[in-house]
């Protein structure tokens, strides 16, 4: 099918599925349920992180996991797409197609300037030179190119580029008439439109900025197998393996590693681009070197190098930033009153600086135990408990064979 | 006139003289050994030949055309293939695709897109690649990690990508270091068939003398950067200054 391999086919299916049946997926505990406002994920906001980090990351693994180049500044490239189209929103229309066209195609610029000069060196050297680019835009959005009184006010600074009523555009205008701002919007649906389908005590969410976000990394998904499987990907595996070897065999690595960054650039471009079609407002932040950390350990994560790494490891970082925030001392007290008061008070008191604010302690640990234990990321953790169940199952099978003979 | 031709190159690092004056012409289609002592200048001259340095001066044609300041990449476009003193293979890559890739770059050139073609869907280049795995007998490991490979089997992975590209001149940086004597042998007998088969020059860079005299049809001798003498195996054999230099030691030894 679509011109995949048995394995592919089957693991592009079961992502489909996932992304489609996410509502439910996502939502196990009936609304209303303590359980459901802790660990209930399906709603809008989170699921179009979900799919949008996963966008991001799975670029990202195109650079990073199949040639080696560690970038240390692709948030700069989820920035500028956030800004290419909120200034779409701003001066053309509301639809989100020429916004993530200009996206991806300003992001691809960015990523083959910055991408020519850093990939003149490489391993670290390349890391610092990326994040080092990644800075300097960060500081240019948030005070050069973005002084509210200045003439050429890019980004707006501090406040974040976002709508205004007075904005030209030129296609839509007319469409802000009542004095309210107007939405994004596919043609003719909203992206903050939401269908509730009401099952039981349980509550389902369809979002319109989900599916299309989420049918956007598909074909994201879709497209990074096919580069995995193809000629090019393989050369991109062999930069990492053996550089010496391909110079010396007529192949020119730099054409290969520029390709590799500007694709992934493009990617965060995207996502950039939908973050702002989610919600019109782009910030420096998205820029700061931060992000471009958080980037790097989404993929580690996951599992670098693989297919559904990135998925997985932007969905378990997106899924546990949101859940450990939100666990606050109250729930930790309501969780743990079986237990004595002085030891309920003492192990809430401990817990405290893990949870709520203090959510980046525990998911750098979860971060640690997976770099320590599963080098490969989470996919290594899934490939491993595989062949556990496979080699239970042979042996369960080969004790039934001996079990006559005896 | 030879298919290589080395010109009064020479080559200083700072207070060395790596590269004296080398004069060096290879005949096309000749199995052509340069032997010497360590510190001789060999690796040097050979890695002015592929570009990865540059003579201060001095000539180096290939097939009447200068290598000088060509990009390794390039000079290897041109027909010279190299193999290393440890194999440089692509580990992380199954033996296959190790052999797809030099078949893709003497099809498809220095850089090619082709993001959306299914590899296993080009025919053409698979077809080669296996044909070349056959001849290098290395069929059966198609699937296996060429890390895992022996250090033989590297060699002959490595030998066979460079067949692969079709190159006029192969040029063997001390192919047969750190293996066994079966190893040796083996590979002897591989670049034998090699050169008996394919219209093919090859240049050897080697400290074995068995590697040597079993190859070689010409050798040059290299001694602290200047050749000290060029002639027939059996006449290097029996030269004094060789004897004196280099070679004494190895036949009292034998």
């Amino acid at each position: 099918m679509l011109k995949l391999n048995k394995r592919d086919t089957l693991l592009f299916v079961i992502v489909t599925a996932m992304v489609l049946l996410a509502p439910f997926l996502l939502n196990p505990f009936p609304q209303g349920s303590s359980m459901a406002q802790m660990f209930n994920a399906g709603y809008p906001d989170l699921m179009q992180r979900f799919v949008i980090f996963g966008i991001l990351v799975i670029g990202f693994n195109i650079l990073f996991g199949l040639t080696g180049y560690l970038s240390f500044g692709h948030a700069a490239f989820l920035g500028i797409g956030s800004y290419a189209a909120v200034w779409m929103f701003k001066l053309l229309s509301m639809n989100i197609i020429p916004a993530l066209i200009l996206s991806m195609i300003i992001a691809g610029i960015f990523s083959l300037a910055i991408g020519y000069v850093s990939l003149r060196r490489s391993g670290i050297y390349f890391s610092i030179l990326t994040l080092a680019f990644a800075q300097m835009s960060y500081n240019l959005a948030y005070s050069v190119l973005g002084n509210p009184s200045s003439s050429y006010n890019l980004t707006n600074g501090e406040t974040g580029l976002q709508l205004a009523l007075d904005d030209p555009r030129i296609l839509d205008g007319a469409a802000a008439a009542n004095g309210a701002l107007p939405v994004t919007k596919l043609f003719g649906l909203a992206m903050r439109d939401s269908y509730n389908l009401n099952v039981g005590g349980w509550l389902f969410t369809f979002n319109v900025g989900y599916y299309v976000a989420g049918i956007l990394m598909l074909i994201s998904f879709y497209v990074s197998i096919r580069i995995f499987r193809s000629p090019f990907g393989m050369m991109l595996r062999a930069v990492k393996s053996n550089q010496q070897r391909m110079n010396y065999t007529g192949l020119n690595t730099k054409p290969y590693t520029l390709a590799a960054f500007v694709i992934s650039g493009m990617y965060a471009g995207l996502a950039g681009g939908l973050l702002s079609s989610m919600d019109p407002l782009a910030g420096a932040e998205r820029m700061h070197w931060t992000a471009s950390g958080e980037i790097v350990i989404m993929a580690i994560l996951g599992g670098v190098g693989t297919l559904i790494g990135p998925i997985v490891g932007a969905g378990f970082n997106e899924y546990f930033k949101n859940i450990l925030s939100k666990i606050n001392d109250g729930v930790l007290h309501q969780w743990l009153s079986f237990l004595p008061d002085g030891l309920e008070n003492f192990i809430v008191g401990i817990l405290h600086y893990f949870v709520g604010k203090g959510w980046h302690l525990t998911l750098g640990l979860l971060f640690m135990l997976v770099i320590i234990f599963l080098p490969g990321g989470l996919v290594e953790g899934g490939q491993r408990l595989a062949k556990m169940f496979k080699s239970k199952k042979t042996d369960d099978e080969s004790d039934s064979n001996n079990t006559p003979a005896e | 006139m030879g298919i290589l031709e080395v010109k009064n190159v020479g080559k200083r690092f700072g207070g060395l003289q790596a590269l004296g004056d080398v004069n060096l012409s290879v005949a096309e289609n000749s199995v052509h050994a340069i032997i010497g002592p360590n510190g001789a200048g060999k690796s040097t001259l050979l890695n002015c030949l592929v570009g990865k340095l540059i003579p201060d001066t001095g000539s180096v044609m290939f097939d009447g055309q200068s290598v000088l300041g060509r990009k390794p990449f390039k000079i290897n476009q041109m027909g010279i293939s190299r193999v290393f003193q440890t194999p440089e293979i692509f580990g992380e890559l199954s033996v296959l695709e190790n052999m797809l890739i030099p078949c893709f770059a003497k099809r498809d050139g220095a850089f090619h897109l082709s993001a959306f073609k299914n590899m296993l869907d080009d025919k053409e280049i698979i077809d080669r690649a296996q044909h070349m795995l056959e001849e290098m007998k290395m069929a059966d490991k198609h699937s296996m990690n060429a890390a895992s490979l022996s250090r033989g089997d590297k060699r002959r992975l490595e030998i066979g990508m460079c067949l692969s590209q079709e190159p006029r001149l192969l040029l063997l940086d001390e192919p047969t270091a750190g293996m066994a004597r079966a190893d040796t042998n083996n590979t002897i007998d591989l670049l034998k068939q090699i050169s008996d088969e394919r219209d093919i020059t090859i240049a050897i860079i080697e400290h074995d003398m068995h590697v040597v005299f079993s190859l070689a049809e010409r050798i040059t001798v290299l001694a602290q950067g200047t050749p000290l003498v060029e002639d027939t195996p059996d006449n290097i054999k029996g030269h004094p200054k060789v004897r004196e230099a280099y070679l004494g030691e190895t036949q009292d030894a034998a």
